[in-house]
Order: C-alpha cells, then sequence, then structure tokens
C-alpha cells in the first residue's frame, strides 16, 4: 500500500507531478488552483527529482513554455482555472496541432468573463469539444475524489505520449479545494536523456545528432492538400482514442430503471442522490463519464434499451447533455434525456436532484 | 586558365556552410532574412554546435527559417518564441537554444513574452530582425515603423498622434539586469556583414558560457513591402532607419554598465 495522506486535492495535483517523473511544470497563479504551484515550490522537487518549475508571466506564456518544453520529448505540464484555461486555448491548439505530448490540469471556475471563483462545470464545451481555434481533440479525464487527482496525473501522460497529443484533467475548484485521504502512487524516476531520445527522438527537438534527419516541430501546412492529410491523420487518432479509451464508473445501473449521468462534483452528488431515491424505492443508477473525450457512448448504447430516461446533472447551464443525447440516439433509442443543473457556482443538492428526477422524468406521460 | 584550374580546392575563397540546406528560398531578392540565415548557418557549422542546438522561429517571413538551416526547430505561436525558447531551454539547459524573431512578432504582440524572457535572464540568444514593417502579411505599420512612413494601414504615413511612437526594444531590454550582451546590428554592406556576425558570435558563446539572455537586433530591409529596389532599399535604411536606430553595442556585461548609445 501507498503512502496515506489528509491533502487538498490541488496539492495531491503537485505531489503526484513529482511522484510520476514529470520533468517540467510552468503555470500562473489563479484562484481556485494556485496550491498547484505553491505546494511544487514548497516540496522544491529540483533539488530530488530534477523537475523545473517556473511562475511563467502569463497563462499565455504558459502554455507556450510547455509547447517548448514538450517538444523537447518531456513530461510537462500546466495547471489554470478556467479564464486562464480560455488564453491558454490557442497554445492547446497549437500542441494539439503539433502533435505533442502534455498535460493540462483545468480547475473550474464559474463563468462566463471573470465570473466566481466557486466551483463549475462550466468548461466542458471548451474541454471536450476543442476550445482553441481547427479540428482538435485532447483527452480529458475527470476526477471526482482527491485520489482520482492522485491517479489522473499519470495516467494522462500515459495517454498524451500514447497519443502525441494534450491531455486535459477537468476537475473544479470543490476537489481542488476540499482534503480527503488520499493514497500517494510510489515513485517513478524521471526518464533519462537516453530514455527520452529512445521514445521520442523521433520526433523531439533536443538537438540534431549526426545520426538522424532534423527534426521540425510545427502546426503549419501552407499546401491545403498535405494539410487535409494532416487533419486526416489528427481525426484518424482520435478515432482511435474513442475506440480505445472510453472510461467510467457505473454505480447500480444493473436494475435501474433511471439514469443519471454525472461526472466529477455533480457525480458525487448524484452518488447521494442514489441512495435517497432508492429508500424511497426509484430503481436508479449513476453513470459517471471519466473520460469526457471521449464520451462514453459504448455504455450508454448498451444502458439506453434497458432504461425509461437518464437525467444529464451537471454543474452548468446543460452541456454534457447534448453528448448523451448523441449518444441514445446513435443507440438507435428514444428514451427521454432531461437535465438538471446550477450555475454560477451552486453545487446541487442531493434531495434537488431526487426532486428533479421525478419532476422531469417519472411524471406521468413521460 | 581553364575552369578545371579555377576550381582547385587551394583557389576556394567561399563555400557555402554545410548547415545551410540546398534550397530554393521563399524571401524576397534583397531580403535580410536570408544574409542573417546565412551568418547563423555559418557559425553553428564553425562553432560545432549543430548537435545541442534548437532553433524557434517566429510567426511571418522567417515561419519558413526551418527549411534553411539544419539543425532541430519549432514553430512558435506568433510572439511566443522566446517563452517557447524558455520550455525548451529550461528543461534542456546545456542546449543553445535561439528565437529568431521579426518586430511584428517581438516588439508587438510578443512584447510580454520577451521583457520577461530577458528579465529572467534565460539562457537562450534572440536574433531580432527589425524591418520596421509586416512583411508576410503585406506591409502593414509595425511598433518599429518609424515616424511618417508610410505602410499599408498608415497611407499617411505613421503619426504619433494616432499610432504612438516606433519603439526601441533593444534599448529597453538593455536596461533588464538579466541580458548579458545587447546589440543593434545592420547587414547591408560587405562589412556590416562581418561585424553583425562578430555579434551574433558573442552572442552564441555568451549563452553557452551560460551569461543570461543575448540580443541582437538587426535592423533590415523589406524592399517588398517597402516598394523599393534593393539598392534603394539599403540606402533608405541608412537614411531613415539608421538615425532612429542607431547601430553599436548597448550592453556588454563584460566591460560592466549599458552603454548609452543616445
Amino acid at each position: 500500500m501507498g503512502e496515506l495522506r489528509l491533502m487538498k486535492g490541488n496539492e495531491v495535483l503537485a505531489e503526484a507531478a513529482i511522484r510520476c517523473g514529470c520533468d517540467g511544470y510552468f503555470g500562473y497563479p489563479i484562484t481556485p488552483q494556485s496550491e498547484v504551484m505553491e505546494m511544487l515550490m514548497e516540496r522544491q522537487p529540483w533539488d530530488e527529482t530534477g523537475m523545473v518549475v517556473l511562475q511563467a508571466e502569463s497563462e499565455v506564456a504558459a502554455i507556450n513554455m510547455v509547447y517548448g518544453a514538450a517538444g523537447s520529448g518531456k513530461k510537462v505540464m500546466t495547471s489554470s482555472s478556467s479564464p486562464g484555461v480560455s488564453l491558454m486555448s490557442e497554445g492547446i491548439s497549437y500542441i494539439a496541432g503539433a502533435e505533442l505530448p502534455c498535460l493540462v490540469v483545468n480547475v473550474q471556475r464559474g463563468g462566463p468573463g471573470l465570473g466566481t471563483i466557486q466551483p463549475s462545470q462550466a468548461d466542458y464545451f471548451q474541454a471536450v469539444k476543442g476550445g482553441g481555434h481547427g479540428d482538435y481533440k485532447m483527452i480529458v479525464l475527470a476526477p471526482s475524489s482527491v485520489q482520482e487527482m492522485n491517479d489522473f496525473v499519470d495516467l494522462a501522460f500515459e495517454l498524451a505520449f500514447k497519443y502525441r497529443n494534450p491531455a486535459m484533467i477537468l476537475t473544479d475548484g470543490a476537489i481542488g479545494q476540499m482534503m480527503e485521504k488520499v493514497e500517494l502512487s510510489d515513485y517513478k524516476k524521471r526518464w533519462t536523456e537516453k530514455e527520452v531520445n529512445e521514445k521520442n527522438g523521433s520526433w523531439a527537438t533536443f538537438g540534431k545528432p549526426s545520426t538522424r534527419e532534423r527534426n521540425v516541430i510545427t502546426s503549419l501546412e501552407l499546401d491545403s492538400a498535405k494539410m487535409e492529410v494532416n487533419n486526416q491523420r489528427f481525426q484518424e487518432k482520435y478515432r482511435r482514442m474513442e475506440a480505445e479509451e472510453q472510461r467510467y464508473e457505473a454505480i447500480q445501473c444493473d436494475d435501474a430503471e433511471y439514469l443519471f449521468v454525472a461526472f466529477g462534483t455533480a457525480a458525487r452528488v448524484c452518488e447521494k442522490a442514489v441512495e435517497i431515491a432508492r429508500e424511497k424505492g426509484i430503481k436508479v443508477g449513476l453513470l459517471r463519464p471519466i473520460t469526457l473525450f471521449p464520451f462514453p457512448k459504448d455504455v450508454i448504447k448498451e444502458l439506453a434499451p434497458k432504461v425509461k430516461g437518464f437525467l444529464s446533472v451537471e454543474m452548468n447551464a446543460g452541456q454534457m447533455v447534448e453528448d448523451v443525447k448523441l449518444a441514445v440516439y446513435d443507440a438507435g433509442c428514444n428514451q427521454h434525456v432531461e437535465f438538471f443543473g446550477r450555475m454560477g457556482g451552486i453545487i446541487p443538492s442531493p434531495g434537488e436532484v431526487v426532486e428533479a428526477l421525478e419532476q422531469k422524468l417519472m411524471k406521468e406521460g413521460k | 586558365m581553364d575552369i578545371k584550374e579555377i576550381i582547385k580546392p587551394e583557389n576556394l575563397v567561399y563555400s557555402k556552410s554545410k548547415v545551410q540546406i540546398d534550397t530554393i528560398t521563399h524571401y524576397c531578392p534583397g531580403c535580410t532574412h536570408g544574409v542573417v540565415h546565412k551568418l547563423i548557418s555559418e557559425l553553428i557549422d564553425e562553432m560545432g554546435i549543430q548537435e545541442k542546438t534548437v532553433g524557434v522561429a517566429p510567426v511571418g517571413c522567417a515561419v519558413f527559417a526551418y527549411n534553411y538551416i539544419d539543425i532541430d526547430w519549432q514553430e512558435a505561436a506568433h510572439g511566443r518564441a522566446p517563452a517557447v525558447a524558455t520550455g525548451i531551454v529550461r528543461l534542456n539547459p546545456d542546449k543553445f537554444v535561439f528565437a529568431y524573431q521579426g518586430d511584428g512578432d517581438l516588439a508587438s504582440i510578443g512584447a510580454g513574452e520577451i521583457i520577461h524572457a530577458c528579465n529572467r535572464g534565460e539562457n537562450i540568444l534572440v536574433v531580432f530582425i527589425n524591418n520596421g514593417i509586416y512583411g508576410m502579411t503585406g506591409g502593414q505599420m509595425a511598433p518599429t515603423t518609424i515616424e511618417n512612413m508610410v505602410t499599408s494601414t498608415t497611407p499617411c504615413g505613421r503619426d504619433h498622434e494616432r499610432n504612438g511612437y516606433p519603439l526601441k526594444m533593444t534599448d529597453l531590454v538593455a536596461q533588464l539586469p538579466g541580458t548579458s550582451y545587447v546589440t543593434r546590428q545592420s547587414a547591408q554592406t560587405a562589412a556590416s556583414v562581418r561585424k553583425c556576425k562578430r555579434a551574433l558570435k558573442k552572442g552564441i558563446q555568451n549563452v553557452l558560457d551560460k551569461k543570461g539572455t543575448s540580443f541582437v537586433e538587426v535592423v533590415s530591409t523589406c524592399n517588398s513591402g517597402w516598394k523599393l529596389t534593393p539598392v534603394q532599399a539599403n540606402k533608405w535604411m541608412e537614411e531613415n532607419m539608421f538615425p532612429y536606430y542607431p547601430l553599436g553595442d548597448m550592453k556588454d556585461s563584460e566591460k560592466g554598465e549599458p552603454v548609452s548609445n543616445n
């Protein structure tokens, strides 16, 4: 068993980064995720593992430092919160276009604009539908506990390097700020220069040895015919992710007549709502997407014919519900898909969620 | 003397650096980029640092710098080359990393990144091509466009009341403690090309010696954007750009305090 600690979600992100052999972190302070960089600076991993930590002058600079460092074939990450991730979105598009691996963490707060510093899930669309310009996707992992904040850092790097693509951990201010028991991962050594060369020498830019052609990292291709081939390659990669990386947790779905679909903090609320509803004799389960892209539509396809309806519960105005509807439609089913959410940094209560289930899905005629 | 006699090795006085790639150039005839690319290629070759060099290309005409110099390259978003170079060099401190930027890239959209990279004293060389205009997008006003200069977005000439004053980036970064060598050069004559090469060499050596940021501005021509012949453009630069952007070293940490040119 690994080391047990009581820690904040944001602090665990930092600890997990050090322990999984991350080479570099570049960030800029923003509430509610500043503890990530504070914890890293406190831990001084440059003495322990050689990991570089740098406070950039802006989120724009931070993501471009990540782009540069990722180009050298090493494990690099940044973290921010919603307004900061908007600023980073251009850079994320470049990273996706240049096919580089990296980890971006979004500890979401309410928007639009400066919004609020309270937790929110209003960046779902930004995370799973692109966010920046151009046709690109990134793998999006949605932790719902401090433990998963630990576990998903290493997983995100693994997936980022597997597909040479940016990966995101999409969490929120509640999970970032709350303290829970966490079993920390064991230390993994950072890759040596030789390992970086062996694993990533075919594309990374760290100086051209006489034994190979030069590597050029760019997202630019002015010849449309060639650019379309690049686009086709990207899309093929995203389809592979959809085929191989759908992750979810199904809670009491086996006998369920109704399903909550919720991720992150909203999923924790729904876990309690399932309990309350079951006490009232309502057979409801919870489907918790862990990957938001790729969206776990295969399991929805499997479950849709067995249930009467879905309630997508989100801390936004209704974003993931569109993907639930698409998945149900793709399954050739016509079950009701309804939405319940709170906005502005409000976390819905389990009672509200059960009430919404009864009102929206269980009334006569539904 | 027949041709075989002439091409004997002992008669060789000049050859293309092997780091410079044999290819057709996309730069216009008369453009300064080609000369500066050649100098960088020669220095990487002569200093034997090809295996440890990573170039960061900008957005602008030099976006294709990676087509001409046979080293590892990373192409940056507009203005972000110093941040990209920071990321590379921080994780690879023993490499030689340089950012190659134009004036729109460095002095306008990337003003924040260059100031902070220089202020942190990132161990990189910045090559700053200042031709006072946006070349690639068709000749719009740059932050470095001198007053009264006609561009496609200042058809009546740059007027400081509307457009502000030409920005002297090199003077600015010379004030920052993080920079070790800051100079302004040109490359329009054989003599100035030689001086420019010496400056670039010093900049590279300072980075290899881990002295912090070296910053080499090259006051340049964009004869296509300026709507002049190459020869006219050189003359125009000497007469109009040099008085505002005087050439010479502004700071050499080996020699102590910043040297003021103005």
